[in-house]
């Protein structure tokens, strides 16, 4: 049986996955963007399984909501790497650094 | 009455200093000095009409806080009465005096308008000396106290563009702020004992004084000597006594008439008023007391000394002055309060002639002050010499010894000394003050004798030009010499005559008593108000009322006439009746040292005119001693000057310079750099390092809940 704690380890391991592959991640700003995907949807994975095991569908409401915001982060996201690579020609992590003090 | 009496010099003052540009200088001299003439009316008609009872005025209602209550009010009494005609007829007349004499002043510029400045500091000055001699209570009397010093800081440095007057007004200034620092914490202490600061709680509670003991600094006093202690400090700082008498002469660097009714007349008495007004606290004092004759007797003989090598005019004036003011105190001090009001009525007709008859000269001399330049004036300024004269004759007291018929400093001095001599037994009072009578004489001679007599020294030119005065100063002179002469044998007997007269005077009984000659001072002192009453009420039961008068005396009603009014004399101190019992010698002795001083000025400065140098030169170290004022200055400069300012460099150099901008420079330079540059090579830019930075911080928070729990 597939109980609740299955769903949220597996939720907390893409967490984690999520995580490790924002600052691990020397090359591409892609996979930045892949990572906080991966950690928006390993919330969701936690509100769906919560709003099963508790009966309650705000929980699966507000998914959708996360999946909405997520889209348009995305959108955003991908937006900027665009101009951000017509100025510098690399998307390279490294590369990203004109805030340093 | 009294209200425009009282105001009168203040609107005086606003219209002259702030309306000037409006009305001119001319009318706005003229209006000052019509509201002090109009004020000095007034004060006559106050002082001659005062019928002995205690009058209060309400102006308003000052402070009122807790038990704190305070009134501007106005206090007639026989001590108000006396300062007011005392105040405003000197005031008046150094207002008409100063219309001549400060018409050109060379210390000022041409067109520049200085003289409506002078005449509103003036009528300022006159307007707060009123509001202290009239006040009904310890607050307000302290602001009047406070006015004065701030006119007289105004008029010491009157000549702006001298540096040595600037200093002489900081001087005065800050030597009056150790006497009123005392004076503050009298009016603390009485406030504390008595809970009220008005004069008419005040007196009654100084029985009650003298049986309490108050906790002041390292240990227990008694409270009626502390009080009144700490009353005759700041007394000391206004009234220039020994210690605290460093800025009298050093005032003299302001205008001559500003010397004449601040540094002689009136100002510097306000001490010995105050003392006088506190007589019924005074008076449970003894160990105060005996202090305040020492003080004041020490006064009158230094200053005297000091007063017989100096050479500048003014100062001559200046150390008699000081002199004269510790004649009063040692009169107050033994009680004879009437005494010393009578010397500082008699002292400010004089001595304010003198300082203007000075000033006279020193305006006819083409401001010269040394009197070494002097010589030769008495053809050239006829009037002045007449005055100077008269004001030499009151103050070096010559009169017809053993009778009451003499010059007003006759009377009053021998007054002092005389009460000296009973007060004391013939002690150390009634030595110093004999001593100080004859170097009184010898300067006063001795001053007389270098400025008008002899032969012209110094230039020739300013010689030349020498010239009597104008009639706007003559006439104030004249107006004084007729108080220099007269004052004494008018007032002698209300302030000395005897026991019940003064009593009489003074309001503590009323009129209609009439039974003291005939009873003896003892018994009278000690009648008690029943009987005294009765007494008024019904003459003829004079006899028996007498006897129980007696009887009376010694049991408890001892204190029957504190608090009524003006001054109060204890039921054992019967100085001012010995001093009338004296030996003749003694009353003689003043006269007899005025005769010597004079002889040996004569002496000195008109027959042999080589003597006086050759005794400097026998006694080089005893003249430099005098000279410099028995080195009070040097002393006080390595005492409290020096380590001040040495304090002050500390203080600036170190504390201010080094620790608080150090302070300051070192975080701003320093420490906040520092930390902006490692927070800025915090600053990576790289998104991971945030990132980072962030998991680390939610891991250590979850860790940080979780082992602390969530209750």
């Amino acid at each position: 049986m597939i109980g609740l704690e299955h769903y949220l380890i597996v939720a907390a391991a893409l967490f984690v996955i999520g995580i490790f592959g924002l600052f691990l991640n020397r090359k591409n700003i892609i996979i930045l963007l892949m990572s906080i995907e991966l950690m928006l949807l390993s919330v969701n994975i936690n509100f769906v399984a919560f709003s099963a095991f508790l009966n309650d569908y705000v929980g699966q409401i507000f998914t959708l909501f996360v999946l909405t915001v997520a889209a348009a982060e995305a959108a955003i996201g991908l937006a900027i790497l665009v101009c951000f690579f017509r100025n510098k020609g690399s998307i390279d992590v490294e590369d990203v650094n004109v805030m340093k003090g | 009455m009294e209200m425009v009496l009282l105001f009168a010099p203040l609107v005086g003052a606003l219209i002259a200093g702030f309306g000037h540009h409006i009305i001119g200088d001319k009318f706005a001299q003229i209006v000052a000095t019509g509201f002090l003439f109009l004020s000095a009316i007034l004060s006559w008609v106050v002082f001659l009409s005062f019928d002995g009872q205690t009058e209060n005025i309400q102006i308003l209602r000052w402070i009122e806080s807790g038990t704190l209550v305070t009134d501007w009010a106005i206090r007639i009494d026989r001590l108000t009465a006396i300062m007011l005609i005392v105040v405003t007829t000197v005031s008046s007349l150094v207002h008409l005096y100063s219309l001549g004499y400060m018409a050109n002043d060379e210390h000022f510029g041409e067109g520049e308008s200085y003289r409506p400045r002078f005449f509103a500091y003036l009528s300022f000055f006159t307007f707060t000396m009123l509001m202290l001699v009239t006040s009904d209570n310890l607050i307000q009397l302290f602001f009047g106290w406070e006015g004065v010093g701030v006119a007289s800081y105004l008029l010491i440095g009157f000549y702006i563009r001298k540096q040595s007057a600037g200093a002489a007004a900081i001087k005065a200034f800050v030597v009056n702020r150790v006497g009123d620092f005392g004076f503050l914490l009298g009016i603390f202490a009485i406030y504390y004992l008595a809970d009220s600061v008005k004069f008419d709680d005040i007196f009654l509670i100084g029985p009650e004084l003298s049986e309490t003991e108050l906790n002041f600094l390292w240990r227990d006093w008694n409270a009626a000597n502390l009080i009144a202690f700490l009353l005759f400090v700041g007394a000391m700082g206004k009234s220039a006594q020994l210690i605290l008498h460093t800025w009298l002469p050093d005032a003299m660097e302001g205008p001559t008439p500003v010397s004449a009714l601040i540094h002689a007349a009136t100002m510097v008495t306000a001490g010995v008023f105050l003392i006088c007004r506190m007589s019924p606290i005074m008076e449970f004092a003894p160990d105060t007391m005996s202090f305040i004759v020492f003080i004041g007797a020490s006064t009158a003989f230094f200053a005297a000394s000091v007063g017989l090598v100096q050479n500048d005019i003014k100062r001559v004036i200046a150390y008699s002055t000081c002199s004269q003011l510790g004649y009063m105190f040692v009169a107050a001090g033994l009680g004879v309060y009437s005494v010393a009001m009578f010397h500082l009525l008699t002292h400010a007709f004089f001595k304010a002639m003198l300082f203007l008859g000075a000033g006279s000269v020193i305006h006819g001399m083409h401001h010269e002050q040394d009197m070494r330049n002097f010589g030769g004036l008495r053809k050239k300024m006829p009037y002045t010499f007449w005055a100077m004269m008269i004001g030499t004759l009151a103050i070096t007291g010559v009169g017809i010894p053993l009778t009451h018929y003499g010059f007003a400093g006759f009377l009053s001095k021998d007054a002092v000394i005389e009460s000296a001599y009973a007060g004391t037994q013939g002690g150390y009072a009634f030595w110093m003050l004999l001593i100080a009578a004859l170097f009184t004489s010898f300067y006063s001679w001795r001053l007389m004798f270098m400025t008008f007599f002899g032969s012209a020294r110094g230039q020739k030119h300013t010689h030349d030009h020498a010239h009597e005065s104008p009639a706007v100063m003559v006439i104030p002179l004249a107006v004084l010499a007729v108080g220099a002469i007269f004052s004494g044998m008018v007032f002698y007997k209300p302030f000395f005559g005897d026991h019940h007269k003064v009593e009489v005077f003074f309001g503590i009984v009323d009129k209609g008593n009439s039974y003291s000659s005939d009873n003896g001072d003892i018994g009278f002192s000690l009648i008690a108000p029943a009987f005294a009453e009765e007494v008024s009420i019904n003459n003829s039961m004079k006899v028996d009322t007498v006897v129980d008068g007696h009887k009376v005396g010694g049991g408890p009603n001892l204190n029957d006439k504190l608090g009524k009014g003006a001054i109060y004399m204890a039921p054992g101190n019967h100085v001012l009746d010995d001093a009338h019992h004296v030996h003749w010698l003694v009353k003689m002795s003043p006269f007899l040292a005025m005769l010597l001083g004079f002889l040996t000025a004569w002496l000195f400065y008109m027959t042999k005119l080589e003597l006086p140098r050759r005794v400097v030169a026998s006694n080089p170290i005893l003249y430099k001693f005098l000279l410099n004022k028995w080195y009070f200055d040097e002393v006080y400069n390595v005492i409290f000057v020096r380590p001040t300012q040495w304090l002050g460099r500390i203080l600036w150099k170190l504390g201010d310079g080094k620790i608080i901008d150090g302070a300051l420079n070192g975080i701003a330079m320093g420490i906040i750099p520092f930390f902006t540059k490692w927070a800025g090579k915090m600053q990576s830019g790289y998104i991971f390092n945030y990132a980072f930075g962030m998991v680390i911080g939610i891991a250590v928070l979850i860790t940080w809940m979780t082992i602390v729990g969530s209750e």
